[in-house]
């Protein structure tokens, strides 16, 4: 069949362009623009009526004349051709190749979009994966299908972490196929460099995907990218029985493209301007982490938000919060103090802790051991924030002994060296130590059988 | 039916559509080639508006829209029981058996088996009259639950014909007034189902949960919802519930939230055991899973389609408890559709109808006496979660849901962030139902139990007051009996409130448990005080070893509550043995 090709553009705002007298089109088509120059752009089609669509370009609308544009409707959504070529290679925002490689022949085109999983479909992800991080494995232990996004702030050191995780991470007693789809959007070329360099100095680079979308790329070109990232994720994931770690980073700029374009459709705005409807979108992309069942292969997401102003009741990382499964949260004081990694352990969570620890899976004592930690360090905290009023002279004996704690506690369980993989056992050991220094009658939550073998 | 209009606008789940002149407000209606289910609601001229229940994408003007005449309605009958469906009552497992792992569009499938016989029992006669709501007969649905097959609303009159054997849904088992009826019945989802009288709820529902039994209690056939922001635990506190609650039928509403915790919910619960019966529960559960990513409209849909349901349970006489999980998602949804029919916002964007929408929602639980003629008692309750943005309970979904809601679980950040759970804030929830059920727990647990509550609240109360002072001033300024009390207030929270969910033996606490470690903590502050006042030095009492008991009272076994009196023998006599 052949399409219609159209040259009624009549408006071009920001990221938007109407077209009309069209005919036939559907709601969510892809569409091509074609400039003068023999360029093109690409588009999607968000509201149609009998005569008129309207269109959210990918690539922005820079150079665009009303009057030359031509504009080809595709009849299909956007797709991302995927083959297991990809693997290696560097994409940016839209998936076209950034690296010096060969075009990708690929093996089937799929809709970026993605469909829901059927939740009875769905297998619980209960398998540990160790970090080696102590502040990650004994508190908030990542399990496999798990999305847990890192909260952060400007100038934290979220990249190190991340970097660090992916070069670390691994299944107890497993040797399997595990690769990493990296999604760059918005940051700068220096970030985005750090991490290239990382997976290609530790050869992680071999089994990667990274597109990248920099900061001063269009904005709009954002909307796509982690889309086409999950997709290469769940083919191989899901067809090629892979364990993908999907990086996305900056989770805010992306809700930032989205706000830009929901402003320039005049529509209702939710807080701080963004649009109602951010927590359905985030949800489309976060939800496609999991387990299938009888799929071999997962996917774990780690999304990197900026918070803006270190505030976590600002939507982007509330709305996140939401659908996540937990978040670990980096704290500037403990930064400011030298403590890397500062992850600040208190309002860290990981939902799926619970399921991925204790027998069997790490170590029986783990699930006690761990929310004794949490409590003792909460008292210790509160603790230090007496002493800062009152003086420590002022404290009880027993909010000495807590204080003194929580300090040997950020001091040897959350610091650790950036290229020191610290394995379960070890992670839980250095936690009984610390706790030798209370007295027994306030380990409540540890049972009896497990405070007389192991402290 | 060839009515068919033309849609002339597509907007993400909101579509436009010319020539339906003959629709009505809230009529389902086919769109599409595909035949994608939609619901009218707005009509305007001979154009309706129209919200998709499933993803539009590949809709576009000229296509045909198709009328039903039917509003939404939910398939009722044997085979409810132990299903999962998605918002609009589609069985997802069946989806998942036709087309695959991922969610397709366009499907019909039967929300209940056509094919399956059920051995129907009558229980009621030829030629005896019967009333809208009577008892016609009973199906064994699940081991543990017996399904009673009524007269369905607005029939009445003498019984022609009936007959026992084995039915599949859709055929004839009785005739009334030469009406046929089958085990199969509709109910549009947005009208509640009649019932005769409504009655004050008295009796408590119990959860297990010892906050919420012993100190915030929810009555059944009453309605609580627990605010908080994420992380504070709330699915956790919904699952424990739907887990142990002492209702009959549980249908739990996953609106827009995590498709890993209904998959949890999915494979944990026919793990677990009915205390009583040892059947696994799912065999009393329906589960509405209308994940984050599914459709948003069908999110707004799928409250409706779990409350139909409970309803339809509760006019058998069941009590029936519902949990919705989470109600701002399905406020979000409503916020999203009107934003795109461009009306005027409310507060933060909500429509100005959000108030009402909330308020006929949760009045839609109760306890009632039936239709029919035996007056036969049931109970529907209601417990939403919300999830204000930040946490921040000005928000309009938990100030529309508190003016509806009479039981209110406020949930802390900072307890939950100490990883106390439940992370119920005790000085800010409150509970309406405590005088109903008052006499109830005099009668059947204890006479004072009604009067320890009052007694730890007040402690409770009276801590968060010293440690303010605390903070400003140490601890060495405040009084001996200030520092006791602070001591069994931290024994209240740590050893009574504080609960494991993940811990076998403390997940749950029956009622006369939850009352015996009440009144054992309070009696150590009461007989720790007259210490005190005999001018025995605080900190010899602090050390005495039953204390470390005190500790560990959770784990005395259910099945030996006389451990108790020991307990409480050992207290006295070190009591006694200081000087």
């Amino acid at each position: 069949m052949i399409r219609k090709e159209y040259r009624s553009v009549a408006e071009v705002n920001g990221p938007l362009m109407f077209i009309e007298g069209t005919s036939g089109i559907k709601y969510g088509e892809l569409a091509e623009i074609v400039l003068p120059t023999g360029k093109t752009r690409r588009a999607k089609v968000l509201e149609v009526e009998e005569d008129k669509v309207l269109l959210q370009l990918f690539e922005g609308t820079s150079g665009i004349n009303l009057y030359q544009a031509r504009v080809k409707f595709e009849g299909r959504g956007l797709e991302f051709g995927v083959s297991l070529d990809l693997l290696g290679r560097i994409f940016d925002g839209l998936g076209r190749p950034l690296d010096k490689g060969p075009q990708i022949i690929a093996e089937k085109k799929v809709d970026i979009n993605g469909s829901p999983i059927n939740p009875t479909a769905r297998d619980y992800p209960s398998e540990f994966i160790q970090t080696g991080i102590s502040a990650i494995d004994g508190l908030n232990s990542l399990v496999r299908g798990q999305k847990l996004p890192i909260f952060s702030g400007s100038g934290l050191p979220h990249n190190r972490l991340t970097a660090q995780i992916a070069r670390q991470s691994k299944v107890l007693g497993k040797e399997e196929r595990f690769g990493i789809v990296f999604a760059a959007m918005g940051i700068t070329f220096e970030e985005a460099d750090y991490f290239i360099s990382d997976f290609k100095r530790t050869g992680a680079i071999e089994r990667s995907v990274l597109f990248i979308n920099l900061s001063n790329d269009p904005a709009i070109e954002r909307i796509a990218t982690p889309r086409m990232a999950l997709t290469v994720a769940e083919y191989l994931a899901f067809e090629k029985d892979m364990h993908i770690l999907v990086i996305l980073t900056d989770i805010t700029h992306y809700a930032e493209a989205l706000r830009e374009i929901s402003a320039a459709r005049n529509e209702v705005p939710g807080r701080r301007g963004y649009p109602s409807y951010l927590y359905t979108d985030l949800a489309t992309i976060f939800e496609r982490a999991g387990r299938i069942k009888g799929k071999k292969g997962s996917i774990t997401q780690m999304p990197i938000l900026s918070m803006p102003e270190d505030d976590k009741t600002h939507p982007i990382p509330d709305l996140t919060g939401y659908i996540t499964e937990g978040q670990i949260i980096l704290s500037r004081s403990l930064h400011h103090r030298g403590i890397y990694p500062p992850v600040d352990i208190l309002p860290s969570l990981s939902r799926l802790r619970d399921k991925g620890i204790g027998k069997e899976k790490t170590r029986e004592d783990h699930p006690d051991l761990a929310s004794q930690l949490f409590a003792a360090y909460a008292k210790g905290k509160e603790a230090k924030e007496l002493a800062v009023v009152l003086g420590e002279a002022s404290l009880s004996d027993l909010d000495r002994l807590y204080l003194k704690f929580s300090e040997g506690f950020e001091r040897r369980f959350i610091s650790q060296l950036e290229d020191e993989g610290r394995d379960i056992a070890e992670t839980l050991d250095i936690g009984w130590s610390l706790l030798k220094s209370l007295p027994k009658t306030e380990l409540k939550r540890i049972r009896e059988e497990y405070l007389e073998k192991y402290l | 039916m060839a009515k068919e209009g033309k849609i002339v606008k597509v907007s993400g789940p909101l579509v436009e559509a010319l020539g339906m002149q003959e629709a009505k407000m809230y009529d389902v209606v086919k769109v599409g080639e595909q035949r994608l289910i939609g619901e009218i609601i707005r009509l305007s001229g001979e154009r309706a508006y129209i919200q998709v229940y499933e993803e539009t994408e590949g809709l576009g003007p000229g296509d045909p829209v198709f009328l039903t005449g039917e509003p939404l309605v939910v398939e009722l009958g044997p085979g409810l029981l132990d299903s999962i469906y998605d918002g609009i009552q589609r069985p997802l497992g069946r989806i998942r058996e036709e087309i695959g792992d991922y969610i397709g569009r366009g499907l019909t499938i039967h929300a209940l088996p056509r094919k399956k016989k059920w051995n129907f029992k009558p229980l009621v006669k030829k030629g005896e009259l019967v009333k809208e709501g009577d008892i016609l007969g009973k199906v064994e649905e699940t081991p543990l639950i017996e399904h009673r097959v009524l007269v369905p609303p607005g029939i009445n009159g003498k019984v022609e014909s009936i007959k026992g054997g084995s039915f599949t849904i859709e055929e004839e088992i009785a005739k009334i007034e030469k009406r046929p009826i089958r085990m199969l019945s509709r109910w549009p989802v947005r009208n509640p189902r009649p019932f005769k009288e409504r009655l004050a709820p008295v009796v408590p529902l119990v959860t297990g949960q010892r906050i919420i039994d012993s100190l915030f209690p929810v009555a059944k056939g009453g309605t609580a919802c627990i605010p908080g922001p994420f992380g504070s635990g709330k699915t956790v506190v919904l699952h424990e519930i739907a887990k142990w609650a002492n209702s009959q039928i549980i249908v739990y509403t996953g609106c827009g939230e995590r498709g890993n915790e209904m998959a949890d919910v999915l494979l944990e619960f026919p793990k677990l055991k009915d205390p009583k019966s040892g059947r696994p529960l799912t065999e009393r559960t329906i589960l509405i899973a209308n994940t984050s990513n599914m459709p948003v409209a069908a999110r707004e849909a799928s409250i409706y389609t779990g409350i139909t349901i409970g309803e339809y349970y509760r006019d058998m006489g069941y009590d029936v408890a519902l949990m919705a999980d989470s109600t701002s998602r399905w406020a979000e949804a409503l916020r999203e559709i009107s934003g795109r029919m461009e009306e005027m916002p409310g507060e933060e964007g909500y429509p100005a109808y959000l108030g009402t929408r909330v308020a006929s929602f949760y009045e839609r639980a109760g306890r009632v006496i039936n239709l029919g003629s035996k007056g036969v008692e049931g109970s529907l309750s209601v417990i939403g979660a919300v999830s204000p943005p930040g946490g921040d309970l000005t928000d309009p979904v938990v100030q529309q849901t508190l003016r509806v809601a009479k039981v209110f679980w406020g949930l802390d950040d900072r307890l939950a962030y100490q990883r106390h759970f439940p992370a119920i804030n005790w000085l800010s929830s409150y509970s309406l139902h405590l005088r109903n059920i008052e006499q109830y727990l005099k009668r059947e647990i204890n006479e004072e139990f009604p009067k320890l509550r009052e007694m730890a609240i007040e402690i409770l109360q009276r801590e968060a007051e010293v440690l303010e002072i605390v903070r400003l001033v140490g601890m060495e300024t405040i009084s001996k009996e200030d520092q006791l009390l602070l001591e069994v207030a931290r024994s209240l929270r740590e050893d009574f409130l504080h609960q494991n969910a993940f811990d076998e033996k403390d997940a749950y606490t029956t009622l006369p448990k939850q009352y015996q470690m009440l009144r054992f903590i309070l009696l150590s502050h009461d007989l720790f005080r007259g210490l005190l006042n005999k001018g025995i030095e605080l900190k010899r009492i602090l050390t005495l070893p039953i204390r470390e008991k005190i500790a560990r009272i959770k784990y005395v076994p259910e099945e030996n509550l006389r451990e108790f009196d020991q307990l409480e023998e050992e207290l006295r006599r070190e009591v006694k043995g200081l000087k």
